[in-house]
């Protein structure tokens, strides 16, 4: 028998008896429904992790001089650890790399009119705002012409705007630091403490060369920072940034490094492993339903054998092999567990979005799990329709005949 | 006329449990191409044996059968199906049409299992109606119709294949004397036009319409009787 003639068959058995059929596949819809719902969550909250950490500076790196081995004091002696500025450009022109900063600190006491407030002073590239995922709130940042000029204009932190200005606007004033006079041209939005406590946003931002030449006198950077595209890039952007410099520093190959990057893959890497273990997790309840739906399958189609005994009789009086009848009734188990998981796809999609709304978080239906859930379906079906066909397939003609 | 069929000592035994139960104890019968055979007896005779026998739905225990001159006993299950497909119609006595599908698809039933492309089955099944006088009630289901009309429908189903032979398992056992005897003039047309049937029947007006009566008593042939064209009118209970 062509299968289209037995998918029609199937079809017309499963559409007389509407309720039951539906009330069968109801396993697989809350099944497939529930896979397709809980990997949109799951995803959606990867990429809601994803983007704050990439505002965190999750997709950061930080280039420090010195060797990350060292043992005791054994240093190689007499070695500046320091990173000259122009390694920045040419990380720079690397492939992943989006964003570059050299960093450098001191602190200094920064005096507005008769307030004075002893603070740390970074210097950076207008890149660092970037990078960081921090931006000003009020004005500015420096641009690339005060760097390549070394201009004396500052950002100042939220907490040392309001130590110096209280509740006036500092954009426009003139503070000064050290021995120099800055002008304010911003002030940055507040990013509170880290986690051991120390306040970030007591801090004022200039340009890294004015605080290179006007402040410290010196034509190093501290460390540098780095962003790459996404967390994903990191691994290969710190073998790339490695090789550079290694050849900058004319490192010899059997020679340690004398710099070390820094990332922080390994935050990124347990919590992708947490949001993998949940995937699972709740995967697994899923395929629990899954399983159980297609047991309801098996169950009905048991039921239908004994129902239409009499039919497949019937038919293979007429010359039905035992092999249509295998086929008609595995077709039928599969049409319901596709129809199953096709009502699931929908009420799936329908589930994420709503669950989006009441969350608010970000939900993606992937082309994957969609897939994945339909093949998990007709898998189910024909797995449990398998033993009810071959029942079917199997009875005796004359008995089936005389089946009341 | 050649033999259509030739059965040679054929023995059938169950296993009931422990017992054996010997349904038949060596039949032999010729019947020609072109008969029309009734077979009687009473309830327990072999006679439904015999026909299931006939009809490709079992095998023999020992014996010979022939259908066409194929040896029908060395056949597998699969190779029996297609016999079945292609050379038997069955008409049952309780119709057995499958009752949630139309009148012309319980007709094409036969078709789909011989692989003929759906319009040429329609076609058929169509014409097929037609003979047996039900044209215009193809998309009844078996509910809308009269216990008359399903089993010409059976017979619709029946003759689609141009089988060699056509089996009826008491074909107006369910029907009223007015319908069985419209029913009998079908299978009497069928068989003039060269159709062989072999028909199982407890009536002995019903068995009256055969050329050819064989009985069955406790498994065997009891008593084959050729009753010709001229001894049709004699009654059937001087047997």
């Amino acid at each position: 028998m062509n299968p289209l003639v037995a998918f029609r068959v199937s079809y017309r058995a499963l559409k007389r008896n509407k309720i039951r059929s539906i009330l069968t596949t109801l396993g697989i819809i809350i099944g497939v429904a529930a896979v397709i719902t809980m990997v949109a969550l799951t995803q959606g909250a990867k990429r809601l992790i994803e983007e704050q950490l990439t505002s965190l500076g999750g997709n950061s790196l930080i280039i420090n001089p010195g060797s990350r081995t060292r043992s005791g004091v054994g240093t190689v002696s007499g070695k500046i650890n320091r990173l000259p500025s122009e390694d920045a450009e040419a990380i720079r022109k690397l492939s992943t790399v989006t964003h570059v900063s050299p960093i450098l600190d001191t602190t200094e006491q920064v005096v507005w009119g008769n307030r004075n407030w002893f603070t740390g002073i970074v210097g950076a590239s207008p890149d660092f705002i970037f990078i960081n995922g921090w931006f000003p709130e009020r004005g500015g940042f420096f641009h690339n012409e005060d760097v390549k000029n070394a201009e004396l204009v500052c950002v100042l932190g939220k907490t040392v705007a309001s130590k110096l200005f209280g509740y006036q606007n500092p954009v426009g004033k003139t503070v000064r630091i050290g021995k120099n006079s800055f002008k304010v041209i911003g002030v940055m939005g507040s990013i509170g403490q880290t986690p051991s406590g120390k306040d970030q946003d007591d801090v004022v931002l200039i340009p890294y060369t004015t605080l290179q030449k006007r402040i410290l006198g010196v034509n190093y950077v501290d460390n540098i920072s780095v962003s790459v595209r996404t967390s994903n890039d990191i691994p290969f952007a710190e073998a790339q940034i490695t090789e550079l410099l290694r050849e900058r520093h004319h490192i010899r190959p059997n020679m340690e490094d004398d710099f070390y990057v820094k990332t922080q893959l390994n935050i990124i890497e347990r919590i992708f492993s947490i949001s993998k273990i949940m995937t699972i997790l709740l995967g697994s309840i899923a395929s629990i339903s899954l399983i159980v739906g297609g047991i309801g399958i098996m169950n009905i189609m048991l039921v239908s054998v004994t129902e239409r005994t009499r039919e497949i009789g019937v038919r293979m009086a007429v010359g039905a092999k035992e092999r249509d009848i295998l086929i008609q009734f595995l077709i039928e188990a599969l049409a319901l567990s596709l129809l199953g998981g096709l009502i699931g796809i929908i009420l799936g999609i329908a589930g994420s979005k709503i669950s989006s709304l009441f969350t608010h978080w970000p939900t993606l239906v992937s082309f994957g799990s969609v897939v994945l859930a339909f093949s998990f379906s007709a898998i189910i079906g024909i797995f449990f329709g398998l033993y009810p066909a071959s029942k079917a397939s199997k009875l005796d003609p004359i008995e089936a005949l005389r089946y009341e | 006329m050649e033999d259509i069929i030739v059965v040679e000592d054929l023995h059938k035994i169950y296993k009931m449990g422990d017992v054996d139960v010997h349904a038949l104890r060596g039949v032999s019968i010729k019947i020609k191409k072109g008969e029309f055979v009734s077979v009687m007896g009473p309830s327990g005779s072999g006679k439904s044996t015999f026909m299931n026998i006939l009809g490709c739905l079992d095998k023999p225990t020992s014996g010979r059968y022939l259908l066409e001159g194929n040896d029908i006993s060395s056949l597998s299950k699969d190779e029996l199906a297609e016999i079945r497909n292609k050379k038997i119609g069955f008409v049952f006595q309780n119709f057995n049409l499958l009752p949630r599908s139309t009148a012309i698809e319980n007709v094409e039933l036969p078709l789909i299992y011989n692989d003929i492309p759906s319009n040429k089955r329609s076609k058929l099944a169509k014409d097929a109606l037609l003979i047996i006088g039900l044209e215009g009630r193809e998309k009844h289901y078996p509910t809308q119709l009269s216990g008359g009309q399903q089993q010409r429908v059976a017979i619709a189903r029946a003759i689609i294949n141009e089988p060699s032979i056509i089996l009826a398992d008491e074909p107006t056992g369910n029907l009223d004397t007015t319908t069985s005897a419209e029913i009998m003039e079908i299978f009497k047309s069928l068989n003039k036009d060269g159709k062989t049937i072999i028909m199982i029947t407890h009536e002995t007006d019903i068995a009256a319409f055969a050329e050819k009566i064989i009985v069955f008593r406790d498994g065997k042939v009891m008593k084959e009787k050729w009753r010709g064209m001229e001894g049709l009118h004699e009654p059937v209970s001087s047997l």
